[in-house]
């Protein structure tokens, strides 16, 4: 409810004096401030930090072959030695889920960059050129965006062998759409406003309109949106590993390893689903819890100060 | 004002629809530039294969080409699939039906869950409901479809035994619905993932149409809580859900393709993953240019009804 105080103007003795005006912070300090009061955001975060140490450093402490598969100790139960028991090919699955750890958080993330680059690029050019390239740049956006986006992910990755990069490249090439969907409408209210005008009149080129206005000002939308970039991009690399074309034997992805393990859900190799599936729940989910904080957080009007 | 949106809305939609029937022309021509080699095997020598792209005009300009294919999508051929020894058009159809009725059930259960579920968060916000149903939610949306139907096969069919793991290989509706215990899971998998995104949306569209001053005024007025939820509340939150359900044909579409590989049901998604093992590209893309017209065409009937049903959008 709107009080009838809140409405009135303010008194003179609420107006900061001059020792106060040092005070004001930058917005991407106050944007922090909100982020990290957060307890959900917080909590994402920590678990995002974890699991990357858990992909990335946990094999320096903990040692196992990932390379040279042993046929006599396939599908062993979680026991000595095998903290998570072993795979179908020999392999403990503990190690098996930080090195396929690796390959996804890598994939959603260089994904996620190219995404965002793709995106950004071609949603500021057509707002910023507006008219015909406008509408013929977003009509593109439209036609890609009706195409089923695994069946093409799915369809091209038949042809080209299944690397990090390659797997990046693909699922980052076919979904730069709402990036640049989002991009263009930030674009589209920012350049009628004051501060850009002011830089035209001065002289200011386009392409520094681009890359010194328009693009550090749409900067909060679109780190809120790379989050959830690589949430969606592991999530569809987690499709891709478990129909089969995902990073090629000896390497693993999450989805790869789901794929064993649904092999072999009859055999009650629960070892082989579980462990690896929540610590997929569990990326995907602190992605969106961060991204979910993010944007509570760059947004102004629902900032508590 | 409204002809006029809806017949420039009309000339976008076949805009973009000759632009999807550009898109996949190219993906064939990448990906499978030479379909001699695709019809006549491995085992045909080059020649062979020239004589064959000859004959099928598949040498000549590609702008010739395109529109040839144009025409051919057009008339509704969609080429043939050189593993199945069928037209894929004829394929589609044979499989359609139990595809159609998966989606279809899922899509119908979780909007009818989603829609109250979403109202009585957003009344009841922040209340132990509202953050049971937010984080149950959260976890189904952060989780692969594949995952979920793998968990339920082993709770309820492993486990427990209440259901088949695997559904029969009949591909006609009437002999899958014979056994519909077996399709209860993978509905079950579909509704849960579209209602985990749907009520999301609809808690935030509540939310937004409870904070306007039409809610107040009705309110003030001394109108009953009950009409101030049904009258104004559920009538103007749920309506965006119609454009909503027309945005996500393409995650349902994918949601079927994984949920029939992990169940084993014959539909459209189970061809679409066979033919990835055969490399049958007609098959592959004549679904996917399906798939985008469907997407296309859901997105006009959705924002058509939205007109029909929203009286704000006519004055746009």
């Amino acid at each position: 409810m709107t009080t009838i105080d809140s409405l009135a103007p303010t008194t003179p003795d609420s107006t900061p004096d001059g020792g106060e005006v040092g005070k004001v912070q930058s917005g991407w300090r106050l944007a922090l401030r909100e982020f990290a009061s957060s307890k959900l955001a917080v909590a994402g975060f920590v678990v995002l930090i974890l699991l990357i140490l858990f992909c990335f450093v946990g094999p320096v402490f903990y040692h196992s072959d990932q390379l040279n598969s042993n046929l006599l100790l396939t599908d062993l139960p979680p026991g000595q030695g095998n903290p998570l028991g072993t795979d179908g090919n020999g392999f403990d699955v503990l190690g098996r889920l930080m090195k396929g750890g690796q390959t996804s958080l890598e994939i959603g993330l260089f994904a996620a960059l190219i995404a965002t680059v793709i995106g950004t690029l071609w949603g500021a050019i057509a707002g910023l050129a507006g008219g015909i390239v406008d509408a013929a740049m977003m009509r593109v956006v439209d036609v890609l965006l009706s195409i089923p986006f695994l069946f093409v992910v799915l369809i091209v990755s038949v042809r080209f062998s299944s690397n990090v990069t390659s797997l990046s490249i693909i699922l980052g090439v076919f979904s730069w759409l709402i990036p640049a969907r989002l991009v263009r409408g930030e674009v589209l209210t920012l350049r009628v406003r004051d501060f850009v005008s002011a830089a035209r009149v001065m002289g200011a080129t386009r392409s520094r309109l681009i890359t010194r206005h328009l693009i550090p000002n749409a900067l909060g939308t679109v780190i809120v949106n790379i989050t959830f970039q690589v949430a969606d991009a592991i999530l569809a690399l987690s499709a891709l590993g478990f129909l089969g074309f995902g990073v090629q034997y000896p390497g693993t992805d999450w989805g790869d390893q789901l794929y064993d393990g649904a092999g072999n859900l009859n055999n009650g190799y629960w070892w082989l689903i579980y462990p690896v599936g929540i610590l997929l729940i569990l990326t995907v989910m602190a992605c969106n819890l961060i991204g979910d904080a993010l944007r509570d957080a760059l947004d102004v009007r629902l900032r508590r100060r | 004002m409204r002809t006029g949106y809806l017949i420039r809305r009309l000339g976008t939609a076949i805009l973009v629809l000759i632009g999807v029937v550009l898109v996949t022309f190219i993906m064939l021509h990448v990906i499978a530039p030479s379909p001699g080699r695709a019809a006549l095997g491995l085992r045909a020598t080059p020649e062979q294969v020239a004589a064959y792209n000859l004959a099928n005009g598949y040498d000549r300009p590609l702008i010739v080409q395109f529109f040839s294919y144009l025409g051919q999508v057009v008339h509704g051929n969609l080429g043939w699939s050189y593993s199945l020894n069928q037209s894929v058009v004829s394929l589609l159809k044979e499989k359609a039906p139990l595809s159609a009725f998966l989606s279809g059930a899922s899509t119908v259960l979780a909007i009818l869950i989603a829609i109250p579920l979403g109202i009585y968060q957003a009344v009841k916000r922040n209340s132990v409901g509202d953050n049971v149903a937010t984080a149950v939610a959260f976890t189904l949306y952060s989780m692969p479809v594949f995952l979920l139907g793998l968990i339920l096969i082993d709770i309820f069919a492993l486990s427990l035994g209440w259901v088949n793991a695997n559904v029969g290989q009949d591909q006609s509706l009437s002999g899958a619905l014979a056994h519909f215990t077996d399709l209860i899971l993978p509905i079950v998998s579909l509704t849960a993932v579209a209602v985990a995104s749907y009520s999301r949306y609809q808690r935030s569209a509540a939310l937004d149409v409870m904070a306007q001053d039409y809610i107040k005024v009705a309110r003030a007025k001394g109108l009953a809580e009950r009409l101030v939820l049904t009258r104004h509340l559920v009538r103007n939150s749920a309506l965006p859900m119609i454009t909503l359900i027309g945005l996500s044909i393409p995650i349902l579409l994918a949601g079927n393709l994984l949920i029939e590989g992990v169940f084993n049901i014959n539909g459209l998604g189970l061809l679409f993953f066979k033919s990835l093992g055969s490399e049958d590209y007609n098959v592959l893309i004549g679904y996917t240019l399906v798939g985008a017209v469907l997407t296309v065409l859901g997105n006009l009937v959705a924002d058509i009804a939205l007109t029909a049903a929203d009286p704000r959008i006519r004055l746009v």
